[in-house]
């Protein structure tokens, strides 16, 4: 009884806070596998042909139901991003079809540019919320904005190890993660039962099945592929710096070192008379 | 900065200018010829690594604020338009956002070595409370640097932080809403976080330049706690300290660079890449690392009213310190018995951070009683009281006897 008034008594301390979290939020989440991604490590990079084949998948399948609005066609030809000509992305961007105004401000679809950014599906959230029931997230930062709890003392050697990937793993891992939901589960309608997402329960039905989208490099056609390639790509989608960041990375880390021996050597030549 | 300065300049125009303005002499004595304890470890170099990262701050964060549009509905996409589009723009923001991680790290690591030294002793109460105003206005800028980002997390720690002075009877609810600007978090807030987020930052350095004032009327501490006594056994700043420093801020670098080009959202939070939406309440709602034991000894007290004090007290409980230790022996290498607790507090803030990340239920509010009741009786009951039972160990008689031994 005072440990149950207790918890109440904190809670409402919580939401003092408005930390108390909606119960159950703390759901346990199962921890998706780890995967070789081209773009981990001090020296990774993006692999273009991967971004390509997820450029695809993301194109046939999950631009459907999912915006990306933060990124342009011409993102499509940046360095270090999936590689496209300038012609590639002039014709990708044409058969996009983008709302403006013409020259008597009458409201006009006109064929989209390379200046132009992705046009979202939906008009509006609302719209995509009476489709679906739940709006489709933005793909721009997705694969940023999700993860799993490393715990302890995991996330401090992830902190060594350099794993940032807990986003396209999760994203891979859900994509594969539909089951029939098990038999004491009680399953929302319009629910679908995930083994990664938390809960379990996810609206969106699973997008990508075995031989769905077409590839021309002869990679294999299978949901396994979709999954890692599309994560890969929404990871460029959400960090299309990645590629430089790390290779700067090295020569400043290369820079840092000489310095701070450089520093070194001098601080205990001046410090040597002293002692 | 204090006493008259025997600068005298070479060059006949800096002669001429030094009879005018003798800021040639200033900077020589304050940087030049400031007399430093030849004993200072590697703890005293912490000082400026925190000017260094002040400095990185503001310069990233005034080139940030000319992309950035403090608005509501624009606020994420111009974040994401730095990292995007602005030449260089995810370098600058990586090197903003960890550089406050860095900047805390190294504040905290300042503040345990001057606990530990006793650093804030007669005649350095001054210089301590100083440092202590920089912290709160650290904590503030911090705070609502966070806010700007106006992703998920940033949007529900802003609600968090603000509802906190709710808690302060009668006038408590019209308080949010004068920090609001309205009856939720909202544009106003928004605007005026970016505001203060601009101006505080040249407040800490205008509090900087007094505290580095403040010290040097005083004088550093050193790891033995004892005064120089005579030229035996100070250095000069330029060249000792100031090649000794620089080469610790280059290995800081390393450190700070690490985070910067290899793990940039390693402390940051997920949620914050989804744009801040009212309608929506993340799971759970952490704030920054540097903020942790904080927030963990607001949620142990189930009290709205004491919890609030309790975690404005954890801070402006270091203000009093100076008074609350009684011992006239500065520096902990002396005080055996004060060494164990000081460990035993590091352990606590410690423990505190890791149970700010745990929901608050169940083992993590006793064990979060228990440290945040160690962190007040650290200063309200042992500091007291050591001063006056603890037996210390003899001082030696000098620095320069504590470097070279007795012969010197």
């Amino acid at each position: 009884m005072t440990m149950q008034r207790t918890i109440i008594a904190l809670t409402l301390a919580g939401s003092l806070a408005a930390i108390a979290a909606p119960a159950g939020a703390q759901e346990h989440q199962v921890a998706p596998p780890k995967l070789s991604w081209s773009f981990a490590g001090p020296f990774g990079k993006y692999d273009e042909a991967q971004l390509q084949r997820g450029f695809k998948i993301f194109r046939e399948v999950c631009a459907n139901c999912h915006s990306m609005n933060l990124l342009s066609f011409r993102n499509l030809a940046d360095a270090g991003g999936p590689g496209f000509s300038a012609a590639q992305v002039a014709a990708v961007a044409a058969e996009y079809k983008v709302k403006d105004l013409d020259d008597k401000g009458d409201q006009v679809d006109r064929a989209g540019r390379p200046a132009d950014h992705f046009p979202s599906p939906f008009a509006n959230e609302l719209a995509a919320k009476a489709t679906h029931g739940v709006a489709p997230p933005d793909m721009s930062t997705l694969a940023k904005a999700r993860t799993y709890s490393r715990g302890f003392p995991w996330f401090l050697f992830d902190m060594v190890t350099q794993y940032q990937e807990q986003g396209p793993d999760y994203i891979a891992a859900l994509l594969k993660g539909y089951e029939a939901a098990p038999k004491d589960f009680k399953l929302p309608s319009g629910g679908n039962y995930n083994t990664y997402f938390p809960g379990h329960v996810i609206a969106m039905p699973p997008p990508l099945q075995n031989g769905q989208v077409t590839f021309d490099d002869g990679s294999p056609q299978t949901l396994e592929q979709y999954s890692k390639d599309i994560s890969a790509f929404l990871m460029w989608a959400a960090e299309p710096s990645l590629t430089a960041r790390k290779r700067i990375g090295f020569q400043v880390m290369l820079f840092l070192i000489v310095l701070a021996g450089l520093m070194y050597f001098t601080k205990k030549k001046v410090w040597s008379a002293l002692h | 900065m204090s006493g008259n300065s025997t600068y005298q300049p070479q060059s006949k125009v800096l002669q001429w200018f030094e009879k005018r303005l003798p800021i040639g002499g200033l900077v020589h004595s304050s940087f030049v010829a400031y007399p430093t304890p030849r004993n200072l470890n590697y703890w005293w170099t912490f000082g400026g690594i925190l000017s260094f990262m002040l400095g990185v701050q503001i310069i990233t964060g005034i080139v940030l604020a000319m992309h950035y549009t403090p608005h509501v509905d624009l606020a994420f996409n111009s974040v994401e338009a730095i990292m995007r589009d602005v030449n260089f723009g995810w370098l600058i923001r990586y090197l903003h956002a960890n550089g406050a991680a860095m900047f805390f790290l190294a504040v905290y690591i300042h503040m345990f070595r001057g606990l530990y030294y006793g650093s804030y002793k007669e005649p350095r109460e001054v210089l301590w409370i100083l440092g202590v105003i920089i912290y709160l206005l650290m904590m503030a800028t911090g705070f609502m640097g966070y806010v700007l980002v106006w992703g998920q997390m940033s949007f529900w720690a802003a609600t968090v932080i603000t509802n906190l002075f709710s808690a302060i009877p009668g006038i408590g609810e019209s308080i949010v809403t004068w920090l609001w600007g309205g009856f939720a978090v909202g544009n106003p807030t928004l605007n005026r976080f970016y505001s203060l987020h601009y101006l505080l930052p040249f407040a800490i350095a205008g509090v900087v330049v007094l505290h580095v004032w403040a010290l040097h009327v005083s004088g550093q501490n050193n790891p033995t706690g004892i005064e120089p006594k005579s030229d035996k056994d100070t250095v000069p700043f330029t060249p000792y300290a100031t090649v000794k420093d620089g080469f610790i801020i280059a290995c800081f670098c390393i450190f700070y660079a690490w985070f910067v080009f290899y793990i940039p959202n390693f402390l940051g939070h997920a949620d914050n890449y989804i744009p801040a939406n009212p309608a929506v309440t993340p799971a759970e709602i952490v704030p920054e690392w540097y903020y942790l034991p904080f927030y963990a000894i607001l949620r142990s007290i189930p009290n709205k009213l004491i919890g609030v004090c309790a975690l404005f007290g954890s801070i402006g409980i270091l203000a009093f310190l100076p008074w609350l230790d009684t011992s006239r022996v500065r520096s902990g290498r002396y005080r055996p018995l004060f060494r164990q607790f000081f460990w035993l507090f590091v352990i606590s803030c410690v423990a505190l951070g890791w149970l700010g990340t745990k929901p608050p239920e169940g083992i993590y509010v006793i064990l979060s009683r228990v440290f945040t009741f160690y962190y007040f009786a650290f200063f309200l009951i042992v500091l007291p009281l050591l001063g006056i039972f603890e037996k210390t160990k003899p001082l030696p008689n000098s620095i320069s006897e504590s470097v070279l031994g007795a012969k010197a």
